[in-house]
């Protein structure tokens, strides 16, 4: 019963949305406000309609209701509550119900806000969000339905359907398959979330601009509205990749974080274009430029977001993230072609009117260098892009399956991020408008000298590798520049009124939120980029079958097995570990436990590496349980991963300079209220 | 709010043409590759009632086809094909080995039916210990660089079987392992009545 | 080896156990190659049946034959490059971790490189029109031409390069926006 009201309200909600599709464009067209506000009130009344049924779905998955054919898929007896629960986005149909919610949570609560400056952009922004909404909907309502239940058809045949066909009998199993061990993972369970709300954020700086492109607004009001929800979606966004990492890391039991995998890079791509627009809407916000650049970026990001979402779950791209073969393929397909073109012909249309205000005066000023970080976030883009279609065009041409992996990726992006991370030191310097190759070599010369040792201290040191000499210079350049910032920027404020250091970097960072707290998420980004050098250029890996007792050497420790355990576990898995002691010389560092899973019910196995991690390097061993393990010998690959930790590191810090950076600003109300 | 006086207002000028044609172009070129790559994702390719496409398999030494070591699907027209694709990791394919050598004995008088086993992804050693266990006597022979299962199935999961009329028209698609010889021959037969 | 501890945890995982002994034997007759000549391979190929995953972490059966035919070719004496043609052979070019420098595949390593150089034209003879249309510059000092002339304010770390931070930061902060 539940079920089919479930449905129904899918239904219900799938109307509304179309409904307040067309309330707004006859609103429009009509100029009457009644018509938009009816299309407003449809659209907020979306959000608690869906909720409603995903709280009903939510209920049907913790109360095991297995004659559910997405219930059943995905939970099982044995499973724990907030697995249950989590559950909800473990599969191809109930993502999308997370999905849909996470959309018309957004786009209720952008309607929600004061309107009368914006009267004209707001049948616009309900028109895109709305058609977004009533498409996901409508995957849920014809291909992908969560409320599905098992029905035995005359010919002996199980199918899930939502109405009985003709002479079938419900079914109900007495329990689930469980949630794929994948997924059981902490990472695993936020990580989805946080992607869709990043992806689903994106939709709504884009419906401004849309609005803003329809209506023939050539201000940068859009962006200003907009702002936080682009922050916010990059934000989540963000997290989710880094999500994604750790998961791999923990769980993937092979030594890395991320593989360049075509759903990996997917993700990536709308990020690269996002953190693009992130930079230029400053430019347009200071200087009135790059408006027709703004206008394509945020295109972009979500025709990738889009896209991406398309090439996981439709089976054009097979990768160990894809969703199983779906029949949402050719309606995905149609709406991507129907934004692609409506968004590019409209961009086309108003193109002459986004010329800038004002124009580019120097090539040294900081809007010609944010402009080069655009251009090499886009030549990242290139390449990533290029290399998940690639394979798709010589599968057409050739018939044949080529694999495009990490090497390629590696190669073609490391010097644009290289040229990134100096970037990321250079342009703080400048200054907006009129800086000169003089006024920026005077700023750069003193940061320059301390980060000009580095590779000489480094090389003194034993680090030969000119890829990490190189590296690790730009990432002290990068730390230098933007501590002489704050330092400088604290001077000047201890110069105005006479307080101590930190009250003056509290007031210094509190006058301006966005500049500082952008600051301090360069910082976590190359802190982050220490990780990523370290475990790029000097992982180092070994394996070998070990006798209880005997050892294995990497990077000077020396790991020996102990024993092996194996044991049923209360969720229905047979853990097998193996205990391992660390030294490092003669000293005793502790014991790792690297184990493996097997998921009785699923037949299903799962890896997890015992990790030692400290700031210098990880220890990272896996039990192989693909080789022959038994309790007097296994088989242990032993990976070390130096500085990998700084990855992580850099991620907290980056959430703390995110919050600086998003922090509302004390006159913010004031001023919107003033405009 | 901050923008500066309009220095030098910029002529208003369009997107250029050229520009315009280039960008519809790489537009459809990028949906038209997602929809061939759609249409591509479709399991299996081939449907039944489509002509199948030549294509020549390399036998294993032992395994030959009257004594050659190699065998092409166009020059068995007159005959019925059996395609199995199998490999020796694959547990289900053990299921229905010693059937498909059955069946095919029983058709091996006849000269009217072929069966062709591929393999699939697999190591020669243990491919050839495979097709001992089963005591395999079809010709078989490896799917070098994976060419032929391409033909049939994006993503091919072993075993799969496809049977070809004397027309070379695809008439039966088997995912998974059949269950008896019983089965194999109810697929086979009708094909030979027409003669 | 005790009695109790029988427990070759394989024995859920049966896909393996019939193809892993006889493997080993082959390759015995010859100092065996160790797992980290394998893997030194292994992980420059692609699984041929599991998308995206190197064959040195990939755990299925068919994997650990390819690992055990690497071994198998190396106790052989062949070389890496022998070893990945004949992947490429029997398994097609999808082993490689990246597309064969041949044919149409030379697209995937030439066309990111031109479209980023064709980006930098653009962008720089954007840079050039409207250098071009803003000739007349706001502040004397705007000569942003790279003719090289005059000297670098040797000790710019005055008072007065400081002091035009200052009051830049002033301004930036007061506009804020």
């Amino acid at each position: 019963m539940l079920a089919q009201s479930g449905f129904g309200v899918f239904v219900l909600t799938f109307l509304l949305a179309l409904f307040s599709v067309g309330a707004a464009v006859v609103g429009y067209f009509d100029k009457s406000d009644r018509w938009v506000e009816a299309a407003r009130r449809a659209m907020q009344l979306t959000f608690p309609l869906i909720s409603l049924a995903t709280l009903m779905l939510a209920y049907l998955l913790v109360t095991g209701h297995y004659e559910l054919q997405y219930v059943y898929s995905v939970t099982s007896n044995d499973m724990p509550f907030y697995l249950k629960l989590t559950a909800l986005w473990g599969g191809q149909a109930g993502s999308l119900v997370l999905w849909s919610w996470l959309m018309s949570a957004f786009a209720s609560a952008v309607t929600l806000r004061k309107w009368e400056r914006d009267r004209e952009l707001l049948p616009w922004v309900i028109v895109v969000t709305s058609v977004t909404l009533a498409f996901f909907l409508s995957l849920t309502i014809l291909y992908e339905n969560p409320f599905a239940r098992w029905w035995q058809t005359t010919g002996g045949d199980f199918v899930p359907r939502m109405f009985a066909p003709a002479g079938a009998v419900p079914i109900t199993p007495a329990d689930g398959q469980g949630l794929n061990p994948l997924l059981r993972h902490p990472g695993m369970i936020i990580h989805p979330p946080m992607l869709y709300l990043g992806f689903v954020a994106f939709v709504i700086p884009y419906a401004f601009a849309i609005a803003a492109l329809v209506t023939g607004r050539s201000d940068d009001r859009w962006i200003r509205l907009t702002r936080r929800w682009t922050l916010v979606a990059w934000l989540f966004l963000s997290l989710g990749l880094v999500l994604g990492m750790r998961w791999a890391y923990d769980v993937l039991g092979w030594g890395g974080y991320w593989g360049w995998d075509p759903v990996e890079i997917s993700a990536l791509m709308p990020w690269l274009t996002g953190t693009a627009f992130l930079h230029s809407v400053m430019i347009q916000e200071k200087r009135g430029m790059f408006k027709q650049w703004n206008m394509l970026l945020i295109i972009l990001t979500y025709a990738l977001v889009i896209f991406g979402t398309f090439l996981t779950r439709s089976g054009v791209l097979s990768s160990v993230h894809a969703f199983s073969q779906s029949a949402i393929g050719p309606m995905f397909f149609a709406f991507i072609g129907i934004t692609f073109v409506t968004s590019v012909a409209l961009l086309i249309y108003r193109w002459k009117d986004l010329r800038a205000e004002v124009e580019m005066k120097s090539l040294f000023s900081r809007e010609a260098l944010f402009l080069l970080n655009n251009l090499l976030f886009m030549g990242v883009l290139i390449v990533c892009f290029w290399g998940v279609i690639f394979p798709l065009i010589s599968e057409l041409v050739t018939g044949q399956k080529v694999t495009v992996g990490p090497p390629f990726y590696l190669r073609a992006n490391g010097p644009l991020f290289g040229a990134l991370l100096a970037l990321m030191g250079i342009a703080p310097l400048s200054a907006w408008g009129r800086s000169t190759y003089k006024t920026l070599g005077r700023a750069l010369w003193k940061p320059s000298i301390p980060s000009a040792i580095v590779p000489v201290v480094l090389a003194i040191l034993g680090v030969h590798n000119w890829i990490a000499l190189v590296g690790f210079t730009l990432v002290a350049f990068v730390i230098f520049v933007t501590l002489f910032e704050f330092w400088r920027g604290v001077r000047s404020q201890q110069k105005k009124q006479k307080v101590n250091f930190l009250v003056a970097l509290w007031q210094l960072a509190g006058r301006n939120h966005r500049r500082y707290g952008g600051y301090l998420i360069h910082l976590s980004m190359v802190v982050m980029a220490i990780g990523i050098l370290g475990i790029e250029l000097y992982q180092t890996t070994t394996q070998k079958t070990l006798a209880v007792g005997e050892d294995i050497q990497i990077a000077g420790y020396t790991l020996r097995f102990d024993s092996l355990a194996q044991f049923p576990y209360t969720d229905g898995r047979i853990v097998t570990r193996a205990a391992l002691s660390v030294f490092r010389g003669d000293k005793f560092l502790g014991n790792l436990y690297p184990r493996y899973d097997y998921y009785t019910a699923s037949g299903q196995p799962m890896t997890i590496a015992g990790v030692r991690s400290t700031l210098a390097d990880d220890l990272y061993v896996v039990l192989v349980n693909w080789e022959n393990v038994s309790a007097a010998q296994a088989p242990f690959k032993v990976y070390h991963n130096p500085l990998v930790n700084w990855l992580w590191i850099g991620s907290l810090m980056f959430i703390f300079g995110f919050l600086v950076a998003a922090w509302p600003e004390r006159e913010d109300e004031k001023r919107e209220g003033k405009i | 709010m901050s923008q500066e006086p309009n220095t030098t207002p910029a002529p208003k000028r369009g997107v250029p043409l050229w520009a315009q044609i280039l960008v519809w172009i790489g537009l459809l070129g990028l949906l038209g590759l997602l929809a061939a790559g759609l249409l591509k994702a479709k399991n299996p390719i081939l449907s039944i009632g489509s002509s199948v496409p030549d294509f020549t398999l390399t036998l294993f030494s032992g395994y030959e086809y009257n004594g050659a070591s190699e065998v092409k699907l166009s020059d068995l027209s007159d005959k019925v094909v059996v395609i199995n694709f199998w490999a020796s990791w694959c547990q289900p394919c053990r299921t229905e080995a010693a059937d498909l050598e059955t069946a095919w004995r029983s058709y091996e008088e006849t000269g009217q039916v072929v069966f062709l086993g591929v393999d699939y992804v697999d190591t020669e050693p243990e491919a050839r210990e495979y097709m001992t266990e089963f005591n395999l006597s079809y010709p078989n022979g490896p799917d070098m660089g994976t060419r032929i299962s391409q033909i049939f199935n994006r993503n091919l999961g072993v075993p799969e079987t496809y049977v070809v009329d004397q027309q070379g028209v695809l008439r039966f698609i088997q995912i998974g392992p059949f269950q008896s010889v019983a089965e194999i021959q109810a697929i086979i037969d009708p094909l030979l009545v027409g003669r | 080896m005790k009695t109790k501890n029988i427990f070759l945890l394989i024995f859920f995982f049966q896909l393996f156990a019939a193809t892993l002994i006889p493997s080993i034997a082959v390759s015995a007759q010859q100092p065996t190659p160790s797992d980290d000549e394998v893997n030194a391979i292994a992980r420059q190929l692609y699984c041929p049946v599991c998308e995206n995953t190197p064959l040195d972490v990939c755990p299925t059966t068919a994997c650990h034959q390819w690992r055990e035919l690497i071994r198998q070719m190396l106790a052989e004496g062949k070389s890496e490059a022998e070893i990945k043609q004949y992947f490429v052979d029997y398994y097609g070019a999808r082993v490689l971790s990246e597309p064969p420098r041949t044919g149409i595949n030379w697209l995937v390593y030439v066309v990111p490189p031109v479209a980023f150089l064709a980006g930098v034209t653009l962008l720089f003879r954007a840079f050039t029109t409207w250098k071009r249309l803003t000739k007349e510059p706001i502040t004397g000092a705007d000569h942003s031409s790279s003719s090289g002339s005059g000297p670098e304010p040797a000790e710019g770390s005055g008072t007065a390069v400081d002091d035009e931070y200052v009051a830049r930061l002033e301004e930036e902060l007061k506009k804020r926006n």
